[in-house]
């Protein structure tokens, strides 16, 4: 099986989370960086598919120099090789230009399973996986928390979560499979895994590299384009209900009164 | 000169902080209240490889050195479990070194692929009631049996005693009377701590109570020939040869502890109003964390130059030495500015800046004292006459 995973570097979760006041795009410099948390399930899934079938797995990303931390991570974890899309010129690129990219360069990889996480943790759009589908012309598999690959017979199968249970649906490869955190247990890295991520091939792409037109990345050619921006309110305080006997109803009044019971 | 870490020296700090985060304060703390073994922790950072960092490849460890394993142990004081959380790693991650230094292929093959998963304890036993800083003075005896030897003795403050299946011990071969000169006649044995023979109590100690140290009385105690690390009458040798990365690994863990309490501190100076205003805006308060923060990061230059040489094979007596003293003070410095930062409330167990405060004046006693590593520093490096 020839691998895919995308990951993503993002700011810390619990870092707060600001736009750069000059180009209302998110800050990545003033805060700590992370693997996007989801991420680390989706690079999992593919090692536990490669440690069952074979083959190779592959991140990803796209994102500044320091996204290489990002991808040193996951090959600590045990991935085989990596590619980082990284270019100034493709700063302040949207989904669809960034979709447009990163199935640019999966596609020369020509992978049997392309994995991405449900959604990334700063932006939370969670369209990337469907753009990605969609521009490389695969079937895809979503809110997947199993996978089981069928490589002889060329399938995917997975248990999508649903509202009550799951529902089974399957695909043929090649195939994008998006995942959710309750596929599995990432792996921590390992000292070794550390000391051979060193080694591993990393190819870091500029977009002329990539084969990427100029105009069609970066912040002046998005189609979306973030106006203005609001802090979120701070949270209203809760109503406290003060029990003289009576609690148990007063809490009951509340509950039918929001209509939740 | 370069300063810039190495990318996989972060990687290693962000791996180990990510297993250290789910054991949080409250962990550490209900462990020191039961003088409990930190057993999860153990394992899941066994599991990770962490413990067999620098144990050789070969022997299924990570081949790593002293600086790798040095941040590993940096980062598992700096989380907040400090002391009680490094003290149930530390000899894994070192203290076979004799063995691999020494010890027969057989031995090596034995028992150091059981230690770098985390399934072999082995303790340290040199320290007896009368012979501490004097190592010299030990009179815990090994006999000849044939190929084995009879041991019969004591050994105090033998750490993990209670939980560990052997201990390298340091024990006489020949007694001090016999010898030429004091540092003869010694030999290390990777003894059984094998019930009744051996008899193994707790101390009761003021602090890191997750891990304990133990009275070890050896009565008859038959240890195989075999277990026999290197030659007989050389263990003072194999023992010095290890002083100079533990230190460098003690004072990678006190840097840590010192990091953890400046971290605590800081946060409770941000948030604690006294007098209308957070206490942080205190000069008396502030200045003391600013001097703190500098002393830390002055000793952590000194650890990563003690470490450096150590794994060029370069000589480092007087770095590892100078890491060792200047990170325990500089430790010490950041946990009691934490307890003044913390007021009354330091005296509550629900902060965890008294245990930093203990562990981390421990660090200033043991494995080495301070004046010893003045003795050595005034002898060895200024070249001032011996003063003992
Ligand atoms: C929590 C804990 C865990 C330990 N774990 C272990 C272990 O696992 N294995 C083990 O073998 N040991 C262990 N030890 C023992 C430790 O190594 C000794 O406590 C240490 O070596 C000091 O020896 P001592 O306690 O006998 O002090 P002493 O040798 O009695 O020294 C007392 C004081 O006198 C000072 N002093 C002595 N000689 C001189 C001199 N010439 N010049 C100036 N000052 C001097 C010392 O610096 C010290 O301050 C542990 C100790 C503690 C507290
Ligand atoms: C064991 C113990 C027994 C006690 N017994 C009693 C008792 O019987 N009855 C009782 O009422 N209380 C008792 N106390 C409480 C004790 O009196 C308080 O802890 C003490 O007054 C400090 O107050 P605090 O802990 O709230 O510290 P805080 O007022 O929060 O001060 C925290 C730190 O900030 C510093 N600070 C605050 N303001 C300034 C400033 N303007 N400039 C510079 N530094 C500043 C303080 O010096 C301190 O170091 C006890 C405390 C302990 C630990």
């Amino acid at each position: 099986m020839n691998i895919v995973v995308t990951v993503k570097q993002v700011p810390d979760t619990w870092a707060e989370k600001k736009l750069d006041a000059a180009d209302k795009t998110v800050d990545r410099v003033s805060v700590d960086n992370v693997m996007n948390e989801m991420d680390e399930y989706g690079v999992e899934e593919a090692l536990k598919i490669k440690e069952a079938h074979g083959g190779e797995v592959t991140v990803v990303t796209m994102g500044p120099a320091k996204a290489v931390e990002t991808i040193r991570k996951a090959l600590s974890m045990g991935a085989d090789k990596a590619v980082h899309l990284t270019d100034d010129a493709l700063h302040g690129s949207d989904a669809l230009q960034t979709s447009a990219a990163l199935a640019k360069v999966i596609a020369t990889l020509s992978p049997d399973l392309v994995i991405t996480a449900t959604e990334a943790s700063d932006a939370r759009g969670g369209v990337m996986g469907a753009l990605l589908a969609e521009r490389l012309g695969l079937p895809q598999l979503t809110q997947a928390r199993k996978v089981t690959v069928d490589p002889a017979a060329g399938k995917v199968s997975i248990e999508r979560l649903a509202d009550n249970g799951y529902a089974l649906v399957e695909a043929s490869l090649p195939a994008v499979v998006g995942v959710v955190e309750k596929i599995n247990q990432p792996r921590y890295p390992s000292f070794k895994g550390i000391m051979a991520a060193k080694k591993k091939p990393l190819t870091t792409l500029s977009s002329g590299d990539a084969g990427l037109d100029a105009g069609s990345v970066g912040l002046a050619g998005a189609g979306s384009t973030v106006v203005d921006s609001q802090p979120a309110p701070p949270r209203q305080s809760g109503t406290i209900v003060k029990d003289e006997g009576d609690g148990g109803v007063k809490i009951a009044d509340f509950l039918a009164a929001q209509k939740l019971i | 000169m370069e300063f810039e870490e190495p990318p996989e020296h972060t990687a290693i700090r962000e791996a180990v902080r990510d297993i250290c985060k789910g054991f949080d304060a409250e962990y550490w703390r209900q462990h020191e209240k039961n003088h409990e073994f930190p057993w999860k922790f153990h394992n899941e950072m066994a599991a990770a490889g962490w413990i067999g960092t620098a144990i050789p490849e070969e022997f299924g460890g990570g081949g790593g050195g002293i600086t790798e394993a040095s941040i590993v142990m940096e980062e598992v004081a700096a989380s907040g479990g400090a002391m009680n959380a490094a003290s149930a790693l530390h000899i894994s991650v070192f203290g076979m070194n004799p063995v691999v230094k020494y010890g027969s292929q057989a031995q090596k093959e034995k028992y150091l692929p059981r230690v770098a998963t985390g399934e072999l304890q082995v303790a340290f036993g040199v320290t007896e009631p009368d012979a501490g800083t004097d190592t010299t003075s030990i009179t815990t005896r090994a006999v000849r049996d044939g190929d084995d030897y009879i041991v019969h003795g004591q050994k105090v403050w033998t750490t993990k005693g209670h939980v560990a299946e052997k201990v390298l011990l340091l024990v006489r071969t020949t007694p001090l009377e016999e010898v030429r000169k004091r540092t003869d006649g010694m030999t290390l044995l990777l003894a059984d701590l094998r019930r009744p023979e051996v008899d193994i109590h707790q101390i009761d100690k003021i602090a890191r109570n997750a891990v304990g140290s133990c009275e070890v009385r050896y009565d008859g105690l038959r240890v195989d020939g075999s277990d026999l690390v290197g030659e007989e009458g050389k263990g003072f040798k194999y023992l010095l040869d290890g002083l100079n990365p533990e230190r460098i690994l003690i004072a990678a863990e006190a840097l840590g502890i010192g990091k953890a309490a400046l971290r605590v501190a800081t946060q409770y100076a941000n948030e604690r109003v006294v007098f209308g205003r957070p206490i942080g805006k205190n000069q008396g308060i502030a200045f003391p964390l600013a001097e703190a923060h500098m002393r830390l990061a002055a000793a952590e230059l000194v650890i990563r130059q003690a470490s450096w040489r150590y794994d060029q094979g370069l000589p480092c007596g007087e770095h590892a030495n100078s890491a060792k003293f200047l990170a325990s003070d500089a430790a010490f410095f950041a946990a009691d500015r934490a307890m003044q930062t913390h007021g009354g409330f330091s005296f509550a167990t629900e902060y965890p800046v008294g245990r930093f405060w203990a562990e981390s004046r421990l660090m200033k006693i043991a494995p080495v004292s301070q004046e010893m590593v003045m003795n050595y520093i005034s002898e060895h490096v200024l070249g001032l006459p011996r003063s003992y």
